[in-house]
């Protein structure tokens, strides 16, 4: 392979706390922690490794979203990405157009292997791969925790309900990156000093020719529901008896 | 109003419950009715069980050597083919759905609302986000098609009793050779389906090896009680990826939910909010988990598993 490209999605930390705004109007993004999403890093990694066993030539990493995703961009350059490109917009993105956005880069860039994560930990939709290798008319391969490469072809594992499926998928193709596809590295302090002269491309929106359509209005957001709080048993005679009142033993 | 397109799940002989869920979702929607098609070798078998959910007008199953197995690639074109007389097109949340129909939602044109929740209008919907800490609305425009998956724990199966006609249709779809499928690979077992289970018995990492996991397993026969488990249980090797419950694993609403040695991160609890009774053993007092459940017990888990086998006999 010559080229592959990752997509990395700016996201609040997956540590962090989220909050609802009192007004309903989405959830407290000021003053938080922006990451990439951790499936995204995980997809990162795995190009990565891809090209550091000699399988691929280049790895680029792009992004969709703000001047401040630059970061996130900057840190997939210290993970050890080739170059990065940010499609800059302050709008929010829906997964088609996200998808679409990705299309007009492969179609500059001509990569054999797309890998993003299977869903992005804000509004866990899991939908931009799929999405993407449709509008593409590619393979996808979503949920991946294993893949190896042989004769312009992927065997992937993927993560189902059921268990573990495999199936083959002819390049270029869409891989959607899983929990356990693998642990992606901590990025050192030279890294990052090095991550500093690689090229970062910003383009936008109209530079590639995409229009947004949003389709999906968010008419509000809520808190979810809480759960009553309770009650504490003292041993497991107290367990016992608990679900026997409740009829469930 | 416009006729709701449900996408069956199935193994090749059996309906998966998921789909009954999507007719529960679906009859909440106005509709000038509901069908269902099973892509399948031949799945008239299948779709006669799909008949039967009350509520659905009409089964259709497509018949192809090619839909022997539930590939996105083969499936989404035919579903795009017949999308025509749809203004809703469903598929489940399951591993299934949403490998497929974000894929139909691309050769549609069209996004995508994932994981419904709630019914609010025909074209707005509840549904989660960050993990189930913020739960949005979003209204769809009514003048496109409407792609989604039914976030299954959220709705009960439908009622059986109906009868709906079956047909069998023919699709013209083009259908790619760039995607085959290889094999499943899953482990045997005769317990209860995690995702359908009345009882589900959860460890997490606390448990501290394969082996002692062997407790869960235990109680959970005892029990009758399907077996979940935390990523980091599952990361650590002592049970199988299927087992995993939360935020990217399985959404479950079992009758009763039992967690051994589970804290409470919200990328887990995501998963089980929907159960009827939680019930957490924990040795630390102030794990999170005790905040949301209905019975709790400070314990080790250690010597509540095996006294509680013992106990119920």
């Amino acid at each position: 392979m010559k080229k592959i490209m990752v997509g990395l999605k700016r996201v609040v930390d997956y540590n962090v706390r989220i909050r609802v705004k009192p007004d309903g109007s989405g959830v407290i993004t000021d003053g938080v922690k922006m990451s990439i999403n951790p499936f995204d890093e995980i997809a990162l990694e795995e190009a990565l490794r891809i090209k550091e066993r000699g399988e691929a030539e280049e790895v680029i990493a792009v992004s969709i979203g703000p001047a401040d995703a630059q970061q996130q961009l900057r840190t997939g350059l210290a993970m050890g990405a080739d170059r990065a490109i940010l499609v800059q917009t302050d709008e929010l993105v829906e997964s088609l157009d996200a998808a679409r956005t990705l299309l007009k880069l492969i179609e500059k860039e001509s990569p054999e292997l797309v890998i993003v994560g299977k869903q992005a930990i804000d509004d866990d939709n899991g939908q931009t791969g799929a999405m993407l290798a449709a509008l593409w008319d590619r393979p996808q391969a979503t949920c991946v925790s294993e893949v190896t490469f042989a004769d312009g072809k992927a065997t992937v594992t993927r993560e189902v309900d059921s268990g573990l499926e495999t199936i083959e998928v002819d390049l270029p193709a869409v891989l959607t990156a899983d929990l356990r596809l693998n642990e992606p590295r901590y990025v050192k302090l030279p890294d990052i000093m090095k991550a500093k002269r690689k090229p970062l491309e910003t383009v936008s929106m109209e530079d590639l020719g995409v229009a947004l359509e949003p389709q999906l209005k968010i008419v509000k957001t809520d808190p979810p529901a809480q759960r009553q709080k309770g009650v504490m048993v003292e041993d497991v005679d107290g367990l016992i008896s608990a679900l026997k009142d409740k009829g469930l033993l | 109003m416009g006729r709701i397109l449900i996408i069956a799940e199935h193994d090749g002989s059996t309906l998966n419950s998921s789909t009954s869920k999507c007719v529960s979702c679906a009859t909440g929607i106005e509709n000038d009715g509901i069908d269902i098609v099973v892509f399948a070798t031949s799945g008239a078998d299948i779709a006669s069980q799909a008949a039967g959910l009350a509520g659905v007008a009409k089964v259709l199953h497509v018949d192809n050597e090619a839909n022997a197995k539930p590939l996105a690639a083969i499936i989404a074109p035919q579903v795009a083919a017949m999308a025509e007389p749809y203004s809703h097109i469903l598929g489940p949340s399951t591993t299934f759905g949403k490998d497929l129909m974000p894929r139909v939602a691309g050769l549609l044109g069209v996004g995508q609302v994932s994981d419904i929740m709630t019914v609010i209008g025909p074209y707005t919907f509840q549904r989660p986000t960050y993990a189930g800490e913020a739960i949005i609305t979003v209204e769809a425009s009514a003048d496109r098609k409407l792609v989604a998956t039914v976030r299954s724990a959220s709705y009960k199966t439908a009622a059986s009793g109906g009868s709906a006609a079956v047909e069998a249709l023919s699709v013209d779809a083009n259908l790619p050779t760039h995607t085959r499928y290889g094999e499943l690979k899953a482990a045997a077992s005769d317990r209860p389906d995690l995702q359908t289970a009345s009882r589900v018995i959860c460890g997490g990492r606390a448990l501290g090896s394969k082996e002692n996991f062997d407790m869960v397993f235990k109680l959970a026969d005892k029990l009758g009680a399907a077996v979940g488990a935390t990523r980091a249980a599952v990361d650590a090797g002592y049970v199988p990826n299927e087992t995993q419950v939360g935020q990217t694993g399985k959404i479950i609403a079992p009758e009763l939910y039992i967690a051994f040695g589970i804290s409470g991160a919200i990328q887990h609890v995501t998963g089980i909010k929907d159960a009827g009774t939680i019930v957490a053993v924990n040795k630390d007092a102030e794990a999170p988990i005790f905040e949301m459940a209905d019975i709790g017990l400070v314990a080790d888990l250690f010597t509540v598993i095996p006294e509680l086998e013992s106990k119920l006999g």
